[in-house]
């Protein structure tokens, strides 16, 4: 793999960052011009996002498929090791050694989990655009900022080294505190925005000082007692001929993983491995950002301060920034810890999706109804993680793309309905899809979808994770000293289904007051159906859920042939 | 070995060019005409400009530092090390002169640049000096000059305060300092860095009392030069009193220069292998360089959080990021020192860029608006989108946000204290990171949020200002994202001459 040439995914990051500058520089009365870059980058990134997810699988090294070769591979009945299955599984790589004395590179590429997650926060970003397309106050900043925003949340995606994944983690948080500082909720934005910031540096330097040390642990193997391994992993071709001990490089650091380099006793304590030590670090440090209990306090403050299209990038991509990156960093890296502490996490993931799902039924605010939505919905993504086995982790992966293009879609329609009516107290509102009957229809899908109907994108993730935790249950076992605690996944999975109910419930309520109720022709005399551009961000939006759901397969094999690697690591079949 | 003095002249040839500048400065001001007189800053920044093109230049030759071969008698070390605290000092202090071009009551004055020449000179002789001796004399060059120029605004009372508190704490700091290097001397016989080193090994001290002592009070001199916690009292009425242009310039040079020579001090007379009466002298310096470090990076944030004041706030800042970069000198304690070194010349590297565009941000804004209060920075994006962006950059890279400089650097330093065994050192200073971001985010948030009574009152940039301030930026910039190998690989030779 030697990733020379130049790939798609570099103009994927760098066509936002130079629009981002561009607008900055442009005069601010020129609104046109300043929309007219901003949708025709997103438009872009979109297309080449495009590109990505359906040239995934046909990318050019396979014959016969990326996803085909891998599942031949399988059948053949050779022992694949996790790195080398990851390093195939990457596709669109470019490659290009940036501290070399430190093994750090920029080094992009995508596999089948971000493959989905490059397309959903394509659709967001050009959502986002025009969802701002009539901000009044000072546009070209907002503007800029929010390129900037994407283009911290693609280099999250697509980055294979693990340097350049905090690089735009962090990135992305600067433009993200200024766009709901500014352009927030008034009565909110400061305090959300700066609750949200804290939150997510604490759990990421976190994670950073966890990653230094895998760093020094993987150098040291690999100059050590791996010396072996990684010459035949340089002569495979699995490392590129320039790599050194000491490296950044996911695919040299889940090899070391592989290798037992993170299984090291550390501080002198009988059963704590490296690996079990900084495991918690890695995973809650990012799962801060996926809202995981007890650290989701700042996404339901935060959503609502925020101005709608960061909003949708928010909760619709962001959180899904944090769900992959404990995935990536966390479970890839340290799957010994992730064997340790995922099945006592599952717990918290399960308070996630009830807790969540009931504190967004007692509310008034249509907003945080949404908010809490998904705090809920993204335990499931976290739960799936925790199944640790092929289909609950699929499912996960699928619901981050579900759920992403469902909440963004929410928050548009929120953002639609309250730009209107200038009020998101539930109760005061009702029968608007009689005046905006679009908006109306875009909330059902959504809702639908959100309670996991059959034939819309949530049954198609929501399943596969209970069918996990089902399958979970007899494998995996707690243990709390000299307490076993088995066969409880199984327990969990129902009262994490009760969350499903409770969604009808409160999906129901919103809808049926929200659009369906009375209608205040008095008061709303103004209210008037939506134009085109917001028309154009339903459909972006809404169009996916529906097509998922009836074919999956359009994305479930890729993201199988991401998760693959990992259940490899795992140590499962 | 022998050498000639013509092989020996690149070395000091930095220092030979300021002194002939200051020279010319001196009489270029005394007797020139008004419009040479007016052109003082452009010659003394030019000046010290292009004396920084000749540590890169003249590369040192590997073959003579890796051999700890010193010059000039034994005075004078020729090293990378040297080479890049020598350029980024040359360079602060030609870009202090042109930020100070138009500061009325300072820039106005000729003697002002002189100043800043002969104290460049005091730091530039301390980041090369291997001998007790040139290292107080460098020290007391870069020193008595500072002292100058904290009260030059003599007709102001609280500059005036504040150059008095600076020079009595300053002298307090020398003379303890003094009398350990005289303690060393006593117990050894030795003036060389090296020398002491040697001559303890063999049993020259057999006190460890007696050194430990002398070891304390070297670190107390230069913890007041860096602003370490407890020897930080004089930062914040310096920082405030001072004219806006020195406390920038006091904020990197005394800084960067004194870290240089407390890296090389550390390294040269108490090493690694070094035993004293059965104690490994290192440990105790390295514990002692911990406790500092992290009583220096809290104290310096918690108290950060309650100024209202943006050069006061500058000030526990600049403690604070004392504090950080004391933990990679804390880190010299491998056999390879090269992530420790390299860590914390790195560090100096862009600190010394980022804390000058913030300063220079901020005496614009100050000689613009007659205020120093945060509160009055609201709406500094709508009167004026560039300088509220210059000093946005400046503060990003301070507290550690990519694309800015600052990221690397901080992550340089963990990277150095992970490498070093000291993970609770790290985890301490990345609760501080968090903690440091929430201030400068807060003045981010004011001049990009907030509205402001005089909103529709642009402050106008001038345009020679705004390029200085525009290249620094650019310059943060670009250390954090392409310039970060070239730069990092240049510091990590530094630690082949240790």
């Amino acid at each position: 793999m030697d990733g020379t040439g130049f790939s798609v995914l570099t103009a994927i990051i760098f066509i936002p960052i130079i629009a981002g500058v561009v607008i900055l520089f442009l005069d601010r009365k020129n609104r046109d011009l300043v929309r007219g870059i901003g949708i025709t980058a997103a438009s872009a990134v979109l297309a080449l996002s495009l590109a990505v997810f359906f040239g995934y699988d046909s990318f050019a090294k396979a014959e016969g498929g990326l996803i085909s070769q891998q599942r031949a591979l399988l059948e053949s009945g050779a022992d694949l090791s996790g790195a080398q299955m990851f390093a195939d599984a990457l596709a669109f790589e470019q490659r290009i050694v940036w501290v070399e004395s430190l093994g750090i590179a920029y080094h992009v590429g995508v596999d089948g989990v971000s493959a989905p997650m490059v397309l959903l926060t394509g659709m967001v970003a050009v959502a986002g655009v025009l969802i701002s397309w009539n901000i009044q106050d000072r546009l070209r900043e907002f503007m800029a900022f929010f390129m900037f925003l994407v283009a911290g949340v693609y280099g999250v995606f697509i980055a294979v080294d693990l340097f350049m994944l905090f690089f735009f983690y962090e990135l992305a948080i600067f433009p993200m505190y200024l766009l709901i500082a500014g352009w927030g909720w008034v009565k909110l934005r400061e305090y959300a925005a700066m609750k949200l910031t804290l939150y997510i540096l604490v759990g990421s330097v976190f994670a950073l000082v966890g990653a230094v040390a895998m760093y020094f642990a993987a150098g040291a193997y690999f100059a050590g007692s791996g010396a072996d391994v990684f010459q035949a992993a340089l002569s495979s071709g699995l490392l590129p001929a320039d790599s050194r001990a000491y490296s950044w490089n996911m695919t040299q650091l889940t090899l070391a993983a592989e290798n037992g380099a993170f299984a090291i006793e550390i501080l002198g304590i009988e059963g704590l491995s490296f690996a079990r030590f900084w495991f918690p670090f890695m995973f809650m440090g990012f799962g801060v950002l996926a809202g995981v209990f007890p650290f989701h306090n700042w996404s339901p403050d935060g959503h609502v301060a925020a101005p709608t299209a960061v909003s949708m990038i928010h909760a619709g991509v962001l959180m899904k920034v944090g769900a992959f990156a404990a995935l990536r960093a966390g479970v890839q890296l340290l799957p010994d810890g992730a064997d340790t502490h995922l099945p006592w996490i599952v717990f918290l993931t399960l308070i996630n999706v009830v807790y969540g799902a009931l504190i967004a039924f007692r509310q008034r605010d249509f907003k945080y109804v949404i908010g809490f939505s998904s705090v809920s919905h993204m335990g499931l993504v976290s739960m799936g993680w925790a199944t640790m086995n092929l289909t609950g982790m699929t499912g996960a992966g699928i619901q981050m793309f579900s759920h992403g293009a469902m909440t963004a879609l929410f928050f548009g329609v929120v953002g639609m309905v309250y730009d209107r009516s200038h009020t998101r107290d539930i109760p005061s509102l009702g029968g608007f899809i009689k005046v905006m009957p679009w908006v109306g229809v875009a909330f059902v899908i959504g809702g639908l979808t959100s309670m996991g109907m059959p034939g819309l994108s949530g049954f198609i993730a929501e399943f596969p994770i209970f069918q996990g935790m089902w399958a979970a249950s007899e494998q995996i076992t707690l243990q709390l000293g000299g307490f076993q605690l088995s066969n409880y996944y199984g327990v969990m999975v129902v009262i994490a289904a009760s969350g499903i109910v409770i969604t009808a419930a409160y999906v129901l309520r919103v809808a049926g007051q929200v659009f369906f109720g009375e209608f205040d022709a008095e008061r709303y005399h103004d209210v008037g159906n939506i134009d085109m551009t917001d028309r154009i961000v339903l459909i972006i939006l809404g169009a996916p859920l529906i097509i998922l759901g009836l074919y999956p397969p359009i994305m479930a094999p890729m993201i199988e042939s991401g998760i693959r690697p990992l259940i490899a690591l795992l140590g499962g079949g | 070995m022998e050498f000639s003095l013509w092989a020996q002249l690149p070395s000091v040839l930095p220092e030979i060019g300021l002194t002939t500048l200051a020279i010319v400065v001196l009489f270029a001001d005394l007797y020139g005409s008004v419009v040479t007189r007016r052109n003082v800053v452009y010659i003394s920044a030019a000046g010290m400009a292009l004396l920084a093109l000749v540590p890169l230049v003249w590369l040192p030759d590997p073959a003579l530092y890796e051999s700890g071969t010193l010059l000039w008698g034994g005075m004078v070390n020729y090293d990378p090390l040297s080479q890049i605290f020598k350029v980024m000092l040359l360079l602060a202090g030609a870009v202090t002169c042109l930020m100070a071009a138009g500061d009325k009551g300072v820039g106005d004055k000729g003697e002002f640049y002189l100043i800043v020449i002969v104290a460049t000179l005091g730091g530039v002789m301390m980041s090369s000096a291997s001998d007790l001796i040139l290292v107080f004399v460098a020290l007391e060059t870069l020193s008595i000059p500072l002292y100058m120029l904290a009260c030059f605004r003599r007709g102001d009372a609280r500059s005036a305060e504040g150059g008095m508190k600076y020079f009595l704490y300053g002298a307090f700091a020398s003379a303890i300092m003094l009398f350990g290097f005289s303690l060393l001397y006593g117990f050894t016989g030795t003036t060389n860095l090296g020398g002491i080193a040697d001559a303890l090994g063999v049993g020259a001290g057999d006190s460890i009392v007696g050194v430990m002592t002398a070891l304390v009070m070297v670190v107390v001199g230069f913890g007041f030069k860096i602003s370490a916690v407890p020897f930080h009292f004089w930062t914040p009425d310096v920082y405030e009193g001072a004219p806006t242009p020195v406390t920038a310039f006091v904020s990197v040079s005394s800084k960067a220069a004194s870290f240089a020579l407390l890296v090389r001090f550390l390294t040269a007379a108490f090493p690694v292998e070094l035993v004293v009466g059965g104690v490994i002298i290192q440990d105790f310096w390295v514990n002692l360089l911990i406790v500092i470090s992290i009583v220096s990076m809290t104290l310096g944030n918690v108290v950060a959080l309650r100024q209202s004041n943006i050069k006061r706030l500058l000030a526990y800042s600049s403690i604070a990021q004392a504090g950080y970069t004391l933990i990679g000198v804390a880190a010299l304690q491998g056999v390879d020192d090269s992530l420790a070194v390299a860590s914390v010349s790195f560090y100096m590297f862009m600190y010394i860029f980022t804390n000058l565009l913030v300063f220079g941000g901020v005496i614009l804004f100050i000689a613009a608006t007659d205020t120093e209060e945060i509160s009055d920075m609201a709406g500094l994006n709508r009167r004026s989108p560039w300088l509220a962006l210059f000093i946005t950059i400046g503060l990003l890279s301070l507290g550690g946000i990519p694309p800015a400089a600052g990221f690397f650097g901080k992550f340089f330093l963990f990277q150095a204290a992970v490498d070093a065994n000291l993970v609770g050192l790290a985890l301490i200073a990345v609760t501080n990171a968090i903690i440091a971001l929430y201030y400068y985010l807060v003045i981010i948030k004011v001049m990009y949020v907030d509205a402001g009574p005089d909103d529709d009152k642009p402050i106008a940039l001038p345009r020679a200002y705004a390029w200085s301030l525009g290249i620094t930026a650019v310059v943060v910039i670009l250390l954090g994202t392409i310039a970060v190998t070239p730069i990092y690989d240049w510091a990590t030779l530094g630690a082949a001459g240790l």
